[in-house]
């Protein structure tokens, strides 16, 4: 869109059949929709050159049509409209009245949920959310949007609060659901591979709504982390304008912990080292959400034994795909034994352990899909780190994440010291006491 | 009969459409330089090699650019832009997936 739009040079852009819906939307919101748009098969994706050549011999799957006669054409055949011309769309503040039953259905119907029961927002339950919070019901709390290439929408925090309602949180949750949203880090991505986010509370306010950080916290066991994280992917997928497969949201197998994006506190009480919030600059008595995106991969050990737990943990982060640095959630009892076996008596001096040990050869490094596809093209362009990794000889052990990427959680009730990875981008942390 | 109820909606605000318009379309692509740009996704590069092969077989008159984008396609790339607005005449991207 950049080229035709910005540089006047006629384009076509080509795409898998799988995005024509996407592509044609995007190419909408972006004031394009005649944009010259042409389809081959999914995937391109490990398919050899002959069967690539006759992806481009053969007919465009969406419109019937044989590809390159729609690639000429698409250069060649006038298309050019006026610009300038500016379409407002508005948000109503109210859904037309109706009945209880006939309202949950109109919801389903939309995609405003996630498929399980909601609590329907009215006024009454909408202005005890908003009691939650001494902020203004029509303050902007930020934008967001599903993927790269699409526009940000905007909310305000009374449609937060909307979205807080439907989700069953409770008022006193609102500074944390706001915390959250003001982020501007969807949990509702679209990313083909099927991102979900993890929500990490710190701070008095975990005690204060009853958040839990000891047996259970990433299962359904506590109101306040199930709802609040609820609300977070509600509001994500309706603040930004919608999260429909096929449509704005692309995840190929779809990811369970977007249900309630893996939102717990931290068990400070119970960690032999600083808490995470505090770790990034905020102050010990100060309470705090941070948010990691594209989570999906796991794994999971039980403890650190005595003679080969430095093996075991590299062969855990070696298990990982290296494009989704690694985030280690511990128990309590995991964590001290890192601190027992391994001297670890600060976070830090862990962290740069895990950096060490997280190491592969190059020439298998560099063969990673999702290393070709974001990192190579960077390194190539020479940005750092990645630019030095490229020049390391094949069978040269390099690190598989950027240190600053490895993070470390204490989450647990000690019923035993089982600890796991998840594979995920720290975004940002947010301070909970700015929107209390 | 049931009653009814009046409830808030859930989405955000959208920003403006603004139009914009589309370059100016080619009379013709014989003699004419079309840049096949590599959007470095997946094996998009083995694709539009494919695609080069058919306009040499097809329309050899039509000069083709295989030509990588200097980044990841996240990334805005106006270097290249710029070359191929100065030396080409038209660009096909892909793959988009």
């Amino acid at each position: 869109m950049t080229i035709e739009a910005g540089y006047g040079v006629p384009t076509v852009a080509m795409h898998t059949d799988k995005f024509d819906k996407v592509v044609r939307s995007v190419a909408e919101v972006n004031g394009m929709p005649d944009l010259a748009q042409v389809f081959v098969p999914q995937p391109i994706m490990g398919r050899s050159a002959a069967q690539l050549r006759a992806y481009v011999d053969g007919k465009d799957p969406i419109s019937g049509r044989p590809v390159m006669q729609e690639v000429i054409e698409g250069l060649t055949h006038p298309r050019a409209r006026e610009a300038g011309a500016e379409y407002d769309r508005s948000t109503p503040r109210l859904v037309e009245a109706d009945t209880e039953e006939d309202l949950k259905a109109l919801f389903l119907e939309r995609n405003w949920t996630d498929n399980l029961p909601i609590v329907l927002p009215t006024e009454e339950r909408v202005a005890a959310m908003l009691a939650g919070t001494r902020r203004q019901a029509h303050e902007v709390v930020g934008r967001m949007r599903s993927t790269h290439f699409r526009e940000y929408w905007e909310y305000t925090v009374e449609k937060v609060a909307v979205n807080a309602v439907m989700a069953g949180a409770r008022p006193e949750y609102f500074p944390v659901i706001l915390a959250l949203a003001a982020t501007g880090v969807t949990a509702r991505g679209s990313s083909s591979s099927a991102v979900a986010c993890m929500a990490v509370v710190n701070g008095p306010i975990r005690r204060e709504i009853g958040m839990n950080a000891g047996t259970g916290a990433m299962g359904p066991y506590s109101h306040a982390n199930a709802t609040i994280g609820r609300a977070y992917g509600l509001l994500s997928q309706n603040g930004q304008g919608g999260s429909v497969p096929g449509l704005s949201y692309m995840g190929n197998q779809g990811n369970s912990y977007a249900y309630n994006s893996v939102t717990f506190a931290e068990n400070e009480e119970r960690s032999p080292w600083e808490p995470f919030h505090v770790q990034h600059g905020l102050g010990v008595t100060a309470s705090a959400v941070s948010v990691f995106s594209g989570v999906r991969s796991t794994a999971f050990t039980l403890g650190l034994r005595e003679k080969h737990w430095r093996e075991h943990v590299g062969h855990l982060l070696r298990g990982m795909d290296p494009h989704g640095p690694p985030a280690l959630l511990l128990d309590p009892i995991a964590a001290r034994q890192f601190v027992d076996r391994g001297g670890f008596a600060k976070k830090d001096a862990l962290i740069d352990w895990l950096y060490e040990t997280a190491r592969m050869r190059a020439s298998e490094y560099w063969d990673y899909q999702l290393i070709q596809n974001y990192i190579y093209p960077r390194a190539t362009f020479g940005e750092e780190p990645w630019a030095s990794k490229l020049k390391a000889a094949p069978d040269e052990e390099i690190p598989m994440f950027r240190r600053e990427d490895i993070h470390v959680i204490v989450v647990g009730g000690e019923t035993n010291g089982y600890w796991r990875i998840m594979g995920c981008n720290y975004g940002k942390t947010e301070s909970v006491d700015a929107w209390r | 009969m049931a009653s009814k109820i009046t409830v808030l909606d859930p989405t955000g605000y959208p920003p403006k459409i603004a139009a914009k318009a589309l370059a100016p379309r080619l009379d013709t692509l014989n003699g004419r330089t079309v840049y096949l740009v590599d959007c470095r996704f997946d094996d998009s590069d083995i694709f539009l090699a494919q695609m080069q092969a058919w306009f040499a077989e097809h329309m050899p008159s039509v000069k083709t650019v295989l030509k990588r984008i200097s980044s990841v396609y996240l990334v805005d790339d106006p270097k290249t832009w710029e070359e191929i607005k100065a030396r080409g005449h038209a660009a096909i991207l892909g793959v988009g997936h």
